[in-house]
């Protein structure tokens, strides 16, 4: 098999909380691991679905991927070159790789810029443009590229709803024609009618430019319906890895398990949404040592309290961190 | 046969504003029984919470104002009683729980003195026996400790235990209809789980009517015994959960039902509704939804659909249900 577009291995994101001289010399400091240990692959092309809940990780994974920070541990492979050791220089130009959409469609536009300064800025910062009308004609194709007219091209962000503002980001992440794009619950701010256009739109793009998507969602039908593989994280950790069908008709992690009976399926016949854990979720604050599903779990026994599960193949592709399988 | 508790009949809001009319709702009727749980469901800006709303008589008025029709509860008007009586009603027989309990509450007392303020005013309970039944329901909606807990403040509680309190205080005053605006929207999958499972006992076990806003069709289908759903301040159908979900009626209800991803099948595009809403402010003329609807009609662009049975109990404001003209 051909080498993955992005590999991550061990990634470690550490955040200190009261970090101030006093705290640190009276050793009172707290450690906030929002990212322990998080290993995937993306191969060009593919969508990898990354799900879980508020507080997993799973946006910081997003952002330590574009080096919006710095990670404390572990690498970022992109095509098999290490990210992390890149130049500033170098960066730079690999941000035109890797880009983002994010979940706020309101607050991620520029209110006093208008569309056609939004969209042609990343060419300018990318030098892809040699003029003003090579510009705008890019930006046109972009705009129609997403579904949107021309006349479009000179209003400025409010003037637009959230779709059309969600439609505008994804022009701009395609504008210097990344080859990762990292969606942060990029759909998560619509109504169900608007959100089905966007997902629509890109799974169309996806075909058309071979993109690799990088989806990152909280609700599990979204990520059912796009991904090719999934990855289920829990308090700063990957429990389980699939292909989707996988994740979906067999899950075998016992948190994976309680996602998929809590979702409410718009279909009275179904199973009415219940919780087949206790209590609730763990806090990525000094955690305790073991599984951090420990204390909630219903096959847990002792080990689960004392060491940590690895991720291990069960099956091909298939990777489950948990002691009882 | 029972009784309906609350009566909607054609009720309009309007929002004066200086930009113009914003009708915010159109001539919405329906009622809910006792014992019922009844689901508002509708996309943002459809109508729903400014109907939750003027039940409660929260709309402020200038600039919000009832263009038409009534509200009755248990028979009476509510918008025909003194300020006195619809705060007795308020506190003691229809209570009502928000998405955001950290905007609902009060940040600077702790949660018992906040319950226990409602219930020696509604209730008219001495302190003690407040800070007594205080306990008791924070128990009965599942917080661990609950004597220990009465003295912590909204901000020491995590997303799904400050809804246990907010259901806690709403359940307080021994009401017989709630309305529920929202409430798992804000709360992670398990936790929403388990707030419906105990929203839904609490309504069986006290015996009271609910009605549940949400925007997810998923969680009406499972919490609700009937369902109505409005677009752009219409109420365009109705009926019980079943024949919403297995036989609906409207092209919007049936849009909304496609667009849905689902979780036992992978589709590889999915069916969204074309276009997007319609601006309130400048609607267009006749059925709302026509603009985006691919079985418009001429008679869709002039008419407003009249909301007719189309089968006993289900609703729906649509043309194509018209009755041939002979």
């Amino acid at each position: 098999m051909s080498e993955p577009l992005l590999e991550v291995k061990g990634l470690v994101k550490h955040f200190t909380l009261n970090g101030d001289l006093v705290s640190r010399i009276a050793g009172k400091t707290q450690t906030v691991k929002a990212v322990d240990g998080v290993s995937f692959y993306i191969h060009q092309g593919e969508t990898l679905g990354l799900v879980g809940e508020s507080g997993c990780g799973k946006s910081t994974t997003g952002r330590l991927i574009t080096r919006l920070i710095e990670p404390t541990a572990g690498d970022i492979n992109l095509r098999g070159e290490d990210m992390l050791a890149f130049s500033p220089k170098r960066m730079r130009e690999t941000r035109k790789d890797v880009q983002l959409v994010f979940q706020d469609p309101y607050s991620s536009l520029n209110p006093r810029k208008t569309i056609m300064d939004i969209l042609s800025r990343p060419l300018e910062v990318h030098n892809l443009a040699d003029n003003w009308h090579e510009k705008r004609e890019r930006v046109l194709e972009l705009l129609n590229l997403v579904g949107m007219g021309s006349e479009h091209i000179d209003r400025y962000p409010h003037e637009f709803s959230g779709g059309q503002r969600q439609r505008i980001a994804i022009a701009r992440a395609l504008s210097v024609t990344p080859d990762l794009v990292i969606g942060d619950e990029p759909v998560s701010a619509l109504d169900v009618s608007i959100q089905a256009q966007i997902l629509n739109l890109l799974r169309e793009l996806q075909e058309k430019f071979s993109l690799t998507y990088l989806f990152i969602a909280h609700d599990l039908a979204v990520i059912r319906h796009i991904s090719d593989r999934v990855a289920v994280m829990y308090v700063g950790k990957i429990v389980e890895s699939g292909p989707v069908e996988t994740i979906f008709n067999e899950p075998l992690h016992p948190y994976t398990k309680a996602l998929l009976a809590a979702v409410p399926e718009a279909d009275p016949k179904k199973p009415p949404p219940r919780l087949t854990l206790e209590g609730e979720v763990a806090t990525p604050i000094d955690p305790p040592p073991g599984c951090r599903l420990n204390g909630r779990c219903p096959l847990a026994t002792s080990i689960c309290g004392e060491v940590e599960p690895p991720l291990l193949e069960v099956a091909t592709n298939h990777q489950v961190a948990c002691h009882n399988l | 046969m029972s009784e309906p508790v609350l009566e909607l009949d054609n009720l309009s809001v309007q929002f004066n504003l200086k930009r113009g009319v914003l009708r915010a709702i159109d001539s919405v009727s329906f009622s809910v029984d006792k014992g019922e749980t009844f689901g508002l469901v509708g996309e943002s800006g459809s109508g729903k919470s400014v109907t939750a709303r003027t039940i409660m008589r929260l709309i402020p008025q200038p600039p919000g104002e009832i263009a038409s029709g009534t509200v009755r509860f248990q028979g009476r008007d509510l918008y025909e009683m003194s300020d006195d009586e619809i705060r007795e009603i308020r506190g003691q027989n229809i209570a009502m729980v928000f998405q955001e309990p950290m905007n609902a509450l009060n940040p600077v007392f702790t949660v018992g003195s906040q319950i226990g303020d409602a219930l020696r005013t509604n209730m008219g309970m001495s302190k003690s026996e407040a800070r007594e039944r205080t306990i008791e329901m924070l128990q009965l909606v599942g917080i661990p400790s609950p004597s220990a807990r009465i003295d912590n403040y909204v901000h020491e509680f995590s997303g799904g235990m400050r809804q246990r309190v907010m259901l806690a205080m709403a359940l307080s005053c021994d009401p017989t209809f709630l309305i529920a605006d929202e409430p798992t929207t804000a709360l992670d999958v398990t936790i929403q789980a388990v707030i419906l499972e105990l929203i839904t006992s609490m309504i069986e076990r006290f015996d009271m009517s609910l009605l549940f806003i949400t925007h997810n069709l998923g969680v009406v289908a499972h919490a609700c015994d009937k369902i109505g759903v409005m677009y752009a301040s219409h109420l365009v159908e109705m009926g019980t959960k079943d024949e919403i979900f297995a036989n609906p009626q409207h092209p919007y209800t049936k849009g909304l039902l496609r667009s849905i991803p689902r979780l036992d099948v992978q589709e590889k595009f999915l069916t969204p509704i074309d276009g997007t809403v319609c601006n309130m402010m400048d609607p267009p003329r006749g059925c709302k939804f026509n603009p985006r609807c691919s079985e418009a009609m001429d008679i869709c662009r002039e008419q407003i659909p009249e909301f007719r049975e189309l089968a006993p109990g289900h609703f729906a404001a649509c043309h194509l249900h018209d009755q041939p003209t002979v």
